[in-house]
Formats: structure tokens, sequence, C-alpha cells
């Protein structure tokens, strides 16, 4: 198998995403503001100053897995931070070099592990485009209505565990984190019922779906919706009414436009700081082109912003999920042959990219074929988590801050280690 | 003679100092089912069921189990102070009851200076866990223990200025005294040009963070800094520390109950007597658990603006109020 490799490209004099920036950014976006040097050599650092290492992590009970994070201290003025990730590296890259295209999706699953159906999904797109494999209409809505549902329940559990770092795992933090959880549980049972799992569907395969909706799933998923949306004004009122929310929350850890793009951060972090970027909208898969997506963007870049693109995140998704969920077109759910052995999907070579939005941001899948057993395994797969790109930004934004904003911080940014290690 | 021995004040001490100290330690072990029952039902669980009927036997199974852990001293902390800091903080926490009247006759002793008293000792009770952040030789602990001493300091003055505005209406600083006072003249908290109930909630929220109750309790900030001063902790001397922060909360509302809202006096005529007293502060106890379990945590900074450019300044301008009303009593009549 041959593989054109490109020269590296030459160095452009300007950055082209200062030019291409704009282009994406809304109106009152937060301008660019002035940072610390995020590779400041330390012994440059004031010498009367006495700087204290805090190592955040691996075992922290905030730093959302195994990440460590190393804080050079002023006080509690972070002066420099240095993350570190690759903790939970288990090799899923590799590993899928030996699997066949039909056993790599359980793999992935466990990548992000807070919302799983888009990582199969992710995969699978790119699968479909290296096999040339064509989905079926009904599968496309069953993955658009799933991807939605999974949204709700990983922003939920993202704004869960957002109140714990705020508030505590033994105070008003963990009343949030409980009632959130209380309503991905009804997430959860509803993909219990379409796929018999509660957490590792394998429900996506290459060219389409592996289980049916279910008869009256549709009811299931209306009285769902209908309990979340009752239950959002009080997490309203529990966190963006807050007072001391509002206070710990608004200005701090300001992430522009222009940092967001120069890193390559999408998703809700890119979105609340005036990047009207969603994959829904502007690159539609699965059946986002029959269906309207209202992208919610926020102009301030601080934490607050976040969380208010990502409360209205759901409140779009439960939106989405009512406008398809009964028009789901009747036909296959699976374009291919059922799978009966494993080694059934080959590809000669070639390769492909596709990405999807996921909770975080845009989740790509790049596959070359033609791998081992005769082309039914990938020779080279490359995944796009966007909790890496997210977690990116750290190093520029943590200095200036206490260490209780470095945990308001890495909260908002909402990173999987699964995804970012891999 | 029992009742001829009970007139000897140090009989008298000796004897109601361990039957009160027996009752809150009773009182701030089962408050902790309570709180967490309370927590259950606030976030849609049960809370503890399995321990007895209702779960009632869980402050034993906790003590057992605390009990049995290992423990452990780090190998670089300064071993004597590690060990000396989780018994200083209940040792503070408890002296404070020292003074508090539950009725005229059930108080350990009746200091003419009770006031002050409480706050001393409620001042104290930033050493042992400064004592604890610095032998853990542990730099989260360290952290801990730097934020309680700025944030002890700080909120010890809006509590001694909210505290001297009953002092000042009863002219006295003894706990009794300033209870019979109100026995007479109404309740503190409700107290005519309205510096009562602003004086109460000032003694509240400085009290809330003396004992280190969220949204002010940044020294142990589980999500920040693990555990606070109690990180190296292990055992029962973690225990002492949660037993501590407990007392201290349950002694803060006694307080609280008898400098604010009447001690022993029943409301609206309905006579007087210790389960007034009691109930007060079990009610204000109540009121904390509320609190943290609603409220999200300040950060260490906001912590200190808010004490220094709201607290305090409030503090002076009622004191100065009380001053001022007490002097226009004086002078109507007579």
């Amino acid at each position: 198998m041959e593989l054109s490799v490109d020269p590296p490209p030459e160095k452009p004099a300007k950055k082209p995403a200062a030019k291409a920036g704009p282009a994406w950014l809304i109106p009152g976006a937060v301008a660019p503001i002035e940072r610390a040097d995020p590779y400041l050599d330390i012994e440059d650092y004031d010498p009367e100053a006495d700087l204290m290492v805090l190592n955040l992590g691996p075992q922290h009970p905030s730093t959302h897995g195994v990440f460590r994070v190393k804080l050079y201290l002023d006080g509690e003025i972070i002066v420099k931070a240095v993350p570190f990730a690759g903790y939970l590296h288990r090799g899923v890259e590799k590993l899928c070099e030996k699997l066949a295209f039909t056993q790599i999706t359980p793999i992935v699953d466990k990548n992000d592990y807070v919302s799983p159906m888009m990582n199969e999904q992710a995969i699978n797109l790119a699968f479909e485009a290296l096999l040339g494999a064509e989905v079926p209409r009904r599968a496309r809505y069953l993955r658009t209505l799933v991807a939605e549902l999974q949204r709700i329940g990983s922003h939920l559990l993202w704004l869960g565990t957002f109140a714990l770092d705020l508030g505590g795992a033994l105070g008003g933090g963990s009343t949030v984190f409980l009632h959130c959880f209380r309503e991905r549980e009804l997430i959860l049972d509803l993909f219990e019922a379409l796929t018999g799992c509660r957490f590792h569907y394998n429900t996506h395969t290459v060219g389409g779906n592996r289980h049916d909706i279910p008869e009256g799933w549709a009811s299931l998923v209306k009285q769902a919706l209908a309990v979340i949306e009752s239950r959002l004004p009080e997490y309203e009122e529990l966190m963006t009414d807050n007072s001391i929310f509002v206070k710990r929350t608004r200005g701090v850890g300001v992430v522009d436009g222009e940092l967001c793009l120069e890193l390559g951060i999408t998703g809700p972090m890119a979105r609340a700081a005036g990047v009207d970027y969603d994959m829904r909208r502007d690159a539609p898969y699965h059946a986002y082109d029959e269906v309207e997506v209202r992208v919610q963007t926020e102009t301030a870049g601080d934490c607050q912003a976040r969380t208010l693109v990502r409360i209205r995140e759901i409140s779009e998704s439960i939106r989405i999920v009512r406008a398809l969920i009964d028009g789901v077109p009747e036909g296959p759910i699976c374009g291919h042959k059922p799978i009966k052995i494993v080694l059934q999907e080959r590809s000669a070579g070639g390769q492909a990219y596709a990405a999807l939005e996921s909770p975080r941001g845009e989740l790509g899948t790049w596959v070359i074929g033609g791998g081992v057993n005769k082309g039914t395994s990938p020779y080279r797969l490359k995944i796009r988590p966007p909790s890496l790109h997210a977690a990116a930004c750290l190093p520029y934004v943590l200095p200036g801050h206490s260490v209780s904003d470095a945990i308001v911080i890495l909260g908002s940014v909402d990173p999987i280690m699964g995804e970012v290690d891999r | 003679m029992p009742t001829e021995l009970l007139k000897n004040p140090y009989v008298h001490g000796a004897v109601y100092g361990v039957v009160i100290v027996t009752v809150l330690m009773t009182i701030t072990a089962w408050s902790i089912w309570f709180e967490r029952k309370f927590a259950g039902r606030m976030q849609s669980r049960v809370g503890p069921t399995l321990v007895g009927p209702f779960g009632l036997l869980q402050p034993l199974a906790d003590a057992v189990k605390l009990l049995q852990k290992e423990d452990i001293v780090p190998a670089s902390a300064d071993r004597a102070l590690f060990n000396l800091a989780p018994p200083l903080t209940v040792l503070f926490a408890l002296g404070t009851a020292a003074v508090i009247p539950f009725s005229p006759e059930v108080i350990a002793a009746d200091l003419d200076v009770g006031v002050l008293w409480v706050l001393a000792m409620g001042g104290l009770t930033v050493f042992p866990v400064w004592i604890a952040g610095w032998a853990s030789n542990n730099k989260y602990a360290l952290l801990g223990g730097m934020r309680s001493v700025a944030q002890g300091i700080s909120y010890e003055i809006p509590l001694v200025l909210a505290a001297l505005v009953p002092v000042t209406l009863a002219g006295s600083m003894s706990i009794s005294d300033i209870v019979r006072y109100q026995e007479k003249n109404g309740w503190v908290v409700g107290m005519p040009p309205g510096p009562g109930i602003l004086a109460f909630l000032i003694f509240f929220l400085a009290s809330l963070a003396e004992a280190n109750r969220i949204p002010f309790d940044i020294p142990e900030a589980e999500s920040e800094l693990i555990a606070g001063v109690t990180t190296e902790y292990t055992g029962m001397k973690f225990g002492l520390f949660y037993l501590a922060e407990y007392l201290h909360t349950l002694i803060v509302a006694a307080v609280g109950a008898a400098l604010f809202f009447g001690g022993w006096a029943g409301p609206f005529g309905l006579g007087s007597g210790l389960h007034w007293m009691v109930g007060k502060t079990l009610l204000l106890f109540f009121g904390v658990f509320w609190v943290r379990w609603t409220f999200l945590r300040f950060r260490a900074d906001q912590l200190m603006s808010l004490c220094w450019k709201y607290l305090v300044p409030a503090g002076l301008v009622l004191v100065m109020l009380s001053a001022f009303w007490v002097h226009y009593k004086a002078g109507t009549r007579g």
C-alpha cells in the first residue's frame, strides 16, 4: 500500500488563524486579552518571590480523571501551569490496527466515557466514508435522535460535576450533582430500552444501527424529555441565578475566540467565546440537514458563558429530538449485511476523515484502509478528541488565577481524560 | 445533702459540666444522622437506612469504623504537633459550652464575662487548625491552614461587633444577664431600631465562617484542597476534627439562641424553661444544615472582601446604633 506524504507546508509569514478567525466570530465576541507567557521560564520569574510547586493531580478529586497540572504558585496565585496528559493512555488507536472494522465500535465506546454514543458514531462515520457504505434514512434519524439524547445526558453530567467543583462534594454542589444525575438516569433508561445496555452500547455498526427502535419508545422519549424540561428551571435557580455562582464564574478563565481558533478548540467552549461554529449546522451529517439547528453562542468566553451555552444546548437538544421523534421514516436500519462474521468488511486502501459535533466539540476520526487480515482492519486510525484541544488552553488561561479558580476553569473546560489520552 | 452540695460552685460546675458535655456530644452524634437524612431528602435520596431503625444507629457505626482505621502519621510530619491538633479542636469547641445558660440553673459556670469567654474560645479554634496544617507537611494542608488563619482572624471582628449589640443593650457581658434582660424587654432579634435582626445575621454569617461551614468552608474545600488541613489525618483523628466542626456549629447555634433569641425565655409569654433554649438551638442548627446543602462556596478573596467591606462596617454602625438606643432609653426613663 502506498501513502503519499505531503512535504510539511512552509511557514507563512503571518498566522493564518488571525485572518481566518474573524469570519467565524460573531460581533461583540470577547477581544483577545493580554496573557502571561505560557512558556515562561520559571528561572526568569522574580527571584525574590518564594514560589511553591503544587502538583494538582493525577490523584485529585477535581481533575475529572487522572489529569495532572503542575502549578507554580506565588502565594495562591498561579504563575505558570504545565498540564500533563497520558495517565490514562490505553493505546486504543494502536489496538484498532489489529481489530476488524466491526470489532472497533465497542472499543472506542470507552474513549469519551460520558458520551459513548458519539464515539461509536464518529468512528462509524469514518468507516462508512472509507468503505463507501450507504446508511439508510431510518438509521440516520435514529443516530440523530440518540446523538441529541446523549448530548443532554452528557451536559447534565457536566453541570453536576461543575457544581461539585464549585460547591464541594459535601455541600450545595452535591445537591445539584445528584439532581442532575436523577435526570441523566432517564436518558440512560431510554438507551437501555433501545440497546439493552445502559452505558457502553455497541449499537452502531458500519452502514447503520444494530438495534431498531422498540415499540412505544417514542412516547417514553417524550415523557422523559417533558420531565427534564420541567426541571431545567431548577438548575437555573441553583446555578445561574445564584449570586455566589455568578461571583465565582463571571470573568473567570476567559478564553477568547482567537485563542480557540489557534488551539483548535471547538464545541461549547468555542461557542461561549463567540465562535459561531457547530458541525451540525455547518457540515451536516446524519439527518441534521433535515432539521433546523439553532446554534447557541455567548460572547463573554468565561466560565459563566460556558455554563449558559451548555444549559441552552440542553433545551435545544430537547427541541431537536421533539422535532424528529414523530417523523422517523420506516425502512431498514442497516445498509450492510448484518454482522455474521467479524471479517466481513474489507477495504483495499484509501483514507477518509469524518467528524461530528460531540458534546465537547469536533470529534473526528481519520482512517487509512487496507490493514492486516486482507484489509479487514484499518492500517492506521487517528482520533481527534475535542477534549485534548480544550485542555490545551490551560497554560494560557490559568496564570493569574488562584487555585480555587483553577478548579473552576478546569471544570468548565470539561476534559474527559479517556478521550484526551485514548 | 445533694442539693446543699450543688450550691458549691465547683460541684455545680463539675456536675452540670459533665451533663452538658454528654448531652452536647450525643446531640452532635445524632445531628450527623439528622444532617445525612436531611441532605438525602434534599437530594432525592433516602440517606442512611441500614443501621438500626431509620438508620438511627449510623453515628455509632461511623464511630466504630473510624476507630478501626489504621492510624497513619506521615513520615515527614511533625509528630507531636500532628497528634496534638485533633484533641485541641474538640477541647476549644467544648470549652465554649461552659458559659452557655440552658436555663437559670443549667449552666456550668456563670462567668461575668461570658461573652468574652465565648469569643476567646472561638478565636482559639484557629490554632489547632493551623497547627494541623503546618504539622502535616503537606502543601494542600498548608494552603488550608493558611486560609483558615486569614479567615478566622478576619471573621473574629464582625463576630465580636455583632455580639457587642446584645451586650450593649443588656449592659452586661454575662450571658445569663443578657437572657434575663431579654426575658423582661423582649428578644434582641426584634429590638426596635432594627439592629437586632441585622446583628443576628452578621453573627450567623461570621460564626458559619468560624465553624468552617459552607459557603465559608474554604479551609477544607474538598474540591480544591482535597480535604484541606485534614488531608493527612486518618481514623479517629480525622473523626475528632469532624466532631469538633459539628460541636462548634451546635455551640454557636446555642450562643446565637441565647444572645439574640431570648435563650430560655419563651415567646408570647408562654413561660420559660430549658425546652425553649434547646428548641431554639436546634432550629438554628437546622438552619446551618439548610444553608450548607443549598449554597456553593466562596473564593478566599471574595470571602475577605465580604468581611472587610460589608460585615465590619455594618457591625460598627450597629454597635453605635445600639449605644444611641441605650442612651435614648436611659434619657426617657429619667
